[in-house]
C-alpha cells in the first residue's frame, strides 16, 4: 500500500521580508499554512500583521524571500493574478468603492469572480441572487441601495466580509474583520466565519486583537512583534510561552 | 567639431531652463500631489516682470531679481489663496491650477499684446565666447550657472535646513510627517515659494535664450518640464536634475541634424520608451 | 403609467424632435443668437454646441466614468480632423474612404498612445498623454514636409458638393446632431456594460478592483480606445463644419477646455458633460463677439483689457465653478433641493 506524498502546504512564506524608505518593516518571516487551516495572527499595534498580509496579496512586494501558494512560487505575481488563484482577502482600514451601492459591490464582485467582464456588447447582469443571499447572510439587508461611503464603520467591514464572499476565495486573509462592529453583532459575525472555516472548508488567516473571538476559532496562533515572526504554534502553547507574554504584555505595561 | 560644443551648450542651456521649471514641479507634487498646472504662468509672469524691469532701464540682474520676486509672490498668493482652501482634494487643486493656467497668458496677451516682445538683452551678455573652436552665446554660460546654483542651493536646503528636512520627510511619507505633529501646510507655502522662484527666474532667462517674451512660452516649457519630471522621477530633485540634461541634449542635437520639430517629437518618443521598459521613470519613484 | 412619469423618463424623445425641427424655425432668439434660430450663422454655433458637447461627453468616459485624467485628448479628434483632410486633399481620397481611414487613424493611435501610457497612472498618465499630445501638435505646426499647412490649417477640398457652402447648413447641423446621438448612446451603452461596471470600480478604487482578480490595465484601455474613437469621428464632423483642419484643435489648451466642459457640465453624469459643451461652446462665441463689438471698447481699460480675451474670461470662470459648484450645472438640481430641505429643516 502507498501513502500519498502529502499535499505541498497551501500557503508558504520563506524568508520574507519589507523595507521601506531604509525602515525595515518586516524580517525574515516563515511560515507554511495547511489547507483548511485556520491561522490567526495577533501582536501589538505596528507589529507588521497588515504589512504581511499586503506582501501575500501582492499589494507590496517582497524585498526579501519566497511566498509560494500551492507548491507554486507567486513571490512575483501581481494582486489581480493571486486572486484568481483563489487568495482573497479583506481590508483592515476599509477600502471599498465609496461612490457606488452596497449592492453594486457585490455585483461588481460576481462579476469578477464568474468572468465575463470583459465585455462591452451586453448589458451588465443584476446577479439578484447573489446580491439577495451575500447581503443576508452578512446582514446588510435592507441596505442595498446605500453607498459604501454612508455606511457606519461595522457595516463597512460586514460589507468587506460580503466583497469577499461573493469572489469564493479558498485562502482568506481577514485583517481585524470585527474592529468597529457592536458587541451585539460580534457573535454573528464569529458564526459566519468559523462556518467558512469549518463547513466549508476554506483555509483562513485571520488577525485579530481579541483574544476571546480567537479562541474556539484558531487551529493556531501566530505572534507578530517589531516585524518578526514571535511564536506560532497551537494557541494553549503560545500563550504559555514566556517570551510572548513579556513582548506582548510587556508593551502594553 | 564646433557644431557638437556649440548644440552641446545650447542643449545644456535649454536642460537649465527645463530644470528650473520642473525642479519645483516635482517638489509640489512629491510634497502635495499637486500636478501644478499654473506653473507655466508662474513662468510667464516671471517672464514679463524681468522684460518690464529691464525694459524700464533696471539693470539686468536687478530685473532678473525684481522678476523673480514677483513670480514668488504670485506663487505664494496661488497657494495660499486657490490651493490651500481645496485642502486633501488633490483633483480639485490640479482643476483650480489649470484655470490659473489658462487665464494668466490671456491676461498678458490682453495687456501686452499676443505677439513676442523684444527682450533687452545687455551688451555684456549678448555677445559670444570661443571654446574648442566654437563660437558660443555667453548667455547659454548664464543659464547653466544659474540651474547649477539653483540645484545646489535646493540640495543644500533639502539636505541641511529643519524646513527643508520636513520638506523631504514630506515627499517621501507625508502621512508619517504629519504623525509627527508637523504641520505640513507650512511646508507647501514654502515649496509653493521655491517653485515659483525658480520657475520665474525660468522665465527671465526664458527671455534672455530666446531673445523675446510671449504669452506661450510658459506653456510650452511647462510640457518639457512635465516630461522630466515624469523621466527623473515624481518628487526627486536630483533625477529632475540628470532627466533634464538628457532633454536638453536629446532634443538640439535631434533638431539641428533632422527637421526641425523632430527634437521636440524625439524626446517624447524617449518618453514612452522609458515608460516601456521602466514604468517607474528613472529613478523608480512614480507611482 | 401617468404623462408625468412617461414625460420623466421619455423626454429625450420629444427633445430630439425639437432639435431635428430646429432648422425650420424663424423664431429669433435676441442676445443668445445674433439671427433666427433657423439661419446659417446660428445653425453653424449649434451645430458647433452639439459637436463638443458630444466630445466632451465622450471625454467624460475618461474623466469621469474610469477616472483617468488624460491631457492628450485634443490629439484623437486631431488625428480625425487631419487624416481623413490630408487624405482628401493630398491623397485625392472621396470623402467616405477618407472619412473610414481617418477614423480608423483615430483607434490606431488611441490604443498604441493608450497601451504606453496606460503603464503609469495617476497623475504620471496625466502628463505622459499631455506629452504624446504636445509631440502631436508640434509635428502639425512644424509640418515636416509641408503636408499639414503648419500654422495656417488646412483647407479641404474634395468635400461632397452636398455637403459644403451656406445652402448646406442644415444638412451639416443635422449630421453634429447624429454624431452627438451616436456618442451619447455609445458612451450610455458602455457605461451600463460590464465593462462599464468594472470602470466604476476603478474610478473609485482601482488597487480593490485588483484585489478582486481584474486586471485595470485592459479596461483602461478599451475606455481610452472608445473615447479616442468618439473624438476622431468628432474631428472628422468637425472638418465638414468648418471646411477644414486648424491646429489651435491640436494644442493642450483645446484638451484644457474640453476639461472646463466637462467640470462645468458636471462630470460622470449623463448629461452634465453634453450641457456643459454647449454652454462653453456658445460662451465663447458670444464673448468673443462681444470683445469684437463696441460694446467692450467702450470700457476703461481695467475692464475692457481683461474682458476682450474669452480664455481669461473661461479660466477665471472656471475656477470658480471648481469651489462653488463642484458638480457642476448637473448637480445643481441636487444642490438647490439639499438646500431647500435643510431650510425646511430649520423652519
Ligand atoms: N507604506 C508604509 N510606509 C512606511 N511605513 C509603513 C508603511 N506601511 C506600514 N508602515 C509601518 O510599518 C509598521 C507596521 O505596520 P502594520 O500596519 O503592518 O502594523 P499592524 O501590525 O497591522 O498594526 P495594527 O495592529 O495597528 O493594525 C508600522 O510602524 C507602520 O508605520
Ligand atoms: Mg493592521
Amino acid at each position: 500500500m502507498t501513502t500519498a506524498p502529502p499535499a505541498p502546504p497551501v500557503l508558504q512564506l520563506t524568508d520574507v521580508g519589507w523595507s521601506i524608505g531604509g525602515a525595515v518593516i518586516l524580517d525574515d518571516v516563515s511560515l507554511e499554512v495547511r489547507e483548511g487551516e485556520f491561522l490567526a495572527f495577533i501582536g501589538p499595534n505596528g507589529a507588521g500583521k497588515t504589512s504581511l498580509f499586503n506582501l501575500v496579496s501582492g499589494l507590496n512586494p517582497v524585498s526579501r524571500g519566497r511566498i509560494a501558494l500551492d507548491g507554486a512560487d507567486i513571490t512575483r505575481l501581481a494582486p489581480h493574478a493571486r486572486a484568481r488563484r483563489g487568495l482573497g482577502r479583506t481590508f483592515q482600514t476599509s477600502s471599498l468603492w465609496p461612490g457606488m451601492s452596497v449592492a453594486d459591490h457585490v455585483r461588481l464582485a460576481a462579476q469578477a469572480a464568474q468572468g465575463g467582464s470583459f465585455r462591452l456588447w451586453r448589458r451588465a447582469r443584476p446577479f439578484t441572487a447573489e446580491v439577495t443571499d451575500t447581503l443576508e447572510r452578512t446582514g446588510l439587508t435592507g441596505r442595498a441601495d446605500a453607498l459604501a461611503g454612508s455606511l457606519s464603520h461595522g457595516e463597512k467591514r460586514k460589507l468587506e466580509l460580503a466583497v469577499l464572499l461573493v469572489g469564493d476565495p479558498r485562502v482568506m486573509l481577514l485583517d481585524e474583520p470585527m474592529a468597529g462592529v457592536s458587541a451585539e453583532e460580534v457573535p454573528a459575525l464569529t458564526e459566519l466565519i468559523r462556518s467558512l472555516h469549518r463547513d466549508e472548508g476554506r483555509t483562513v488567516m485571520m488577525v485579530e486583537h481579541h483574544m476571546d473571538v480567537l479562541l474556539g476559532l484558531a487551529d493556531r496562533l501566530a505572534v507578530m512583534h517589531h516585524g518578526t515572526l514571535l511564536a506560532l504554534d497551537v494557541p494553549d502553547t503560545v500563550m504559555a510561552d514566556e517570551t510572548v507574554q513579556l513582548a506582548y504584555l510587556g508593551e502594553g505595561l | 567639431m564646433s557644431t557638437v560644443v556649440l548644440l552641446g551648450i545650447t542643449g545644456l542651456g535649454l536642460g537649465a531652463l527645463y530644470f528650473l521649471v520642473a525642479s519645483g514641479l516635482s517638489l509640489i507634487f512629491g510634497l502635495m500631489d499637486v500636478l501644478n498646472f499654473a506653473h507655466g504662468a508662474l513662468l510667464s509672469i516671471g517672464a514679463y516682470a524681468t522684460w518690464w524691469a529691464a525694459s524700464h532701464s533696471f539693470g539686468f540682474p536687478l530685473a532678473l531679481l525684481f522678476g523673480t520676486a514677483v513670480g514668488t509672490l504670485a506663487a505664494v498668493a496661488l497657494e495660499l489663496g486657490l490651493v490651500r482652501p481645496l485642502y486633501r482634494r488633490p483633483r480639485e487643486q490640479v482643476l483650480a491650477t489649470v484655470g490659473v493656467g489658462l487665464a494668466v497668458p490671456a491676461l498678458l496677451s490682453a495687456i501686452w499684446g499676443a505677439d513676442a516682445r523684444t527682450f533687452p538683452v545687455p551688451s555684456a551678455l549678448a555677445g559670444t565666447f570661443t571654446l574648442l573652436g566654437a563660437s558660443v552665446p555667453v548667455d547659454r554660460l548664464v543659464l547653466v550657472g544659474a540651474a547649477l546654483v539653483v540645484l545646489l542651493a535646493l540640495r543644500l536646503f533639502l539636505g541641511r535646513t529643519r524646513h527643508g528636512l520636513v520638506v523631504r520627510a514630506g515627499v517621501e511619507d507625508r502621512a508619517m510627517v504629519t504623525a509627527l505633529g508637523i504641520d505640513v501646510r507650512k511646508a507647501f507655502t514654502l515649496v509653493f515659494a521655491i517653485g515659483g522662484a525658480a520657475a520665474a527666474l525660468a522665465g527671465g532667462l526664458a527671455g534672455l535664450y530666446f531673445g523675446s517674451v510671449d504669452p506661450t512660452q510658459g506653456g510650452s516649457l511647462l510640457i518639457f518640464g512635465f516630461v522630466v519630471v515624469v523621466m527623473g522621477g515624481l518628487g526627486s530633485v536630483s533625477g529632475a536634475a540628470v532627466a533634464c540634461v538628457v532633454v536638453g541634449l536629446v532634443q538640439q542635437f535631434a533638431n539641428y541634424y533632422s527637421t526641425a520639430g523632430l527634437g521636440d517629437l524625439s524626446v517624447v518618443v524617449m518618453l514612452a520608451a522609458l515608460l516601456l521598459v521602466r514604468p517607474s521613470g528613472l529613478t523608480g519613484r512614480l507611482a | 403609467m401617468n404623462i408625468p412619469a412617461l414625460l420623466r423618463r421619455w423626454w429625450p424623445l420629444p427633445a430630439l424632435a425639437v432639435l431635428v425641427l430646429l432648422p425650420y424655425s424663424a423664431l429669433p432668439l435676441p442676445g443668445l443668437l445674433d439671427g433666427p434660430i433657423g439661419s446659417p450663422g446660428s445653425l453653424q454655433l449649434l451645430a458647433l454646441c452639439l459637436v463638443f458637447g458630444a466630445l466632451a461627453t465622450g471625454y467624460d468616459l475618461l474623466l469621469g466614468r474610469t477616472g483617468l485624467l488624460s491631457f492628450g485628448h485634443a490629439l484623437y479628434f486631431a488625428a480625425g480632423t487631419y487624416a481623413t483632410g490630408l487624405l482628401l486633399t493630398r491623397a485625392g481620397l472621396g470623402f467616405w474612404p477618407a472619412a473610414g481611414l481617418g477614423l480608423l487613424a483615430g483607434v490606431a493611435l488611441s490604443a498604441l498612445l493608450g497601451a504606453v501610457s496606460l503603464r503609469v497612472s495617476g497623475i504620471g498618465f496625466a502628463m505622459v498623454t499631455l506629452a504624446f499630445a504636445q509631440a502631436g501638435s508640434i509635428l502639425v505646426q512644424r509640418d515636416p514636409g509641408g503636408v499639414t499647412g503648419g500654422e495656417e490649417g488646412l483647407a479641404a477640398t474634395g468635400l461632397p458638393a452636398s455637403l459644403v457652402g451656406i445652402a448646406h447648413t442644415a444638412d451639416l447641423y443635422w449630421i453634429a446632431l447624429a454624431y452627438l446621438v451616436v456618442t451619447l448612446a455609445a458612451v450610455q451603452w458602455a457605461v451600463r456594460s460590464p465593462i462599464g461596471r468594472v470602470w466604476e470600480g476603478i474610478r473609485e478604487n482601482e488597487r480593490r478592483v485588483e484585489v478582486l482578480g481584474l486586471r485595470p490595465y485592459g479596461f483602461k484601455l478599451v475606455a481610452f480606445v472608445l473615447a479616442g474613437t468618439l473624438a476622431a469621428l468628432g474631428g472628422v464632423v468637425y472638418l465638414l463644419l468648418t471646411g477644414g483642419a486648424t491646429p489651435q484643435t491640436t494644442t493642450s489648451d483645446f484638451t484644457l477646455s474640453l476639461l472646463v466642459m466637462v467640470v462645468l457640465g458636471g462630470s460622470g453624469t449623463r448629461w452634465g458633460p453634453l450641457v456643459g459643451g454647449v454652454l462653453y461652446t456658445w460662451a465663447q462665441h458670444r464673448l468673443a463677439s462681444l470683445a469684437g463689438s463696441g460694446t467692450i471698447a467702450g470700457l476703461p481699460s481695467v475692464l475692457r483689457v481683461p474682458l476682450s480675451q474669452p480664455l481669461f474670461l473661461l479660466g477665471v470662470l472656471f475656477v470658480i465653478i471648481v469651489y462653488a459648484l463642484p458638480g457642476g450645472v448637473a448637480g445643481l438640481p441636487a444642490r438647490l433641493r439639499a438646500r431647500a430641505v435643510s431650510r425646511g429643516a430649520q423652519a
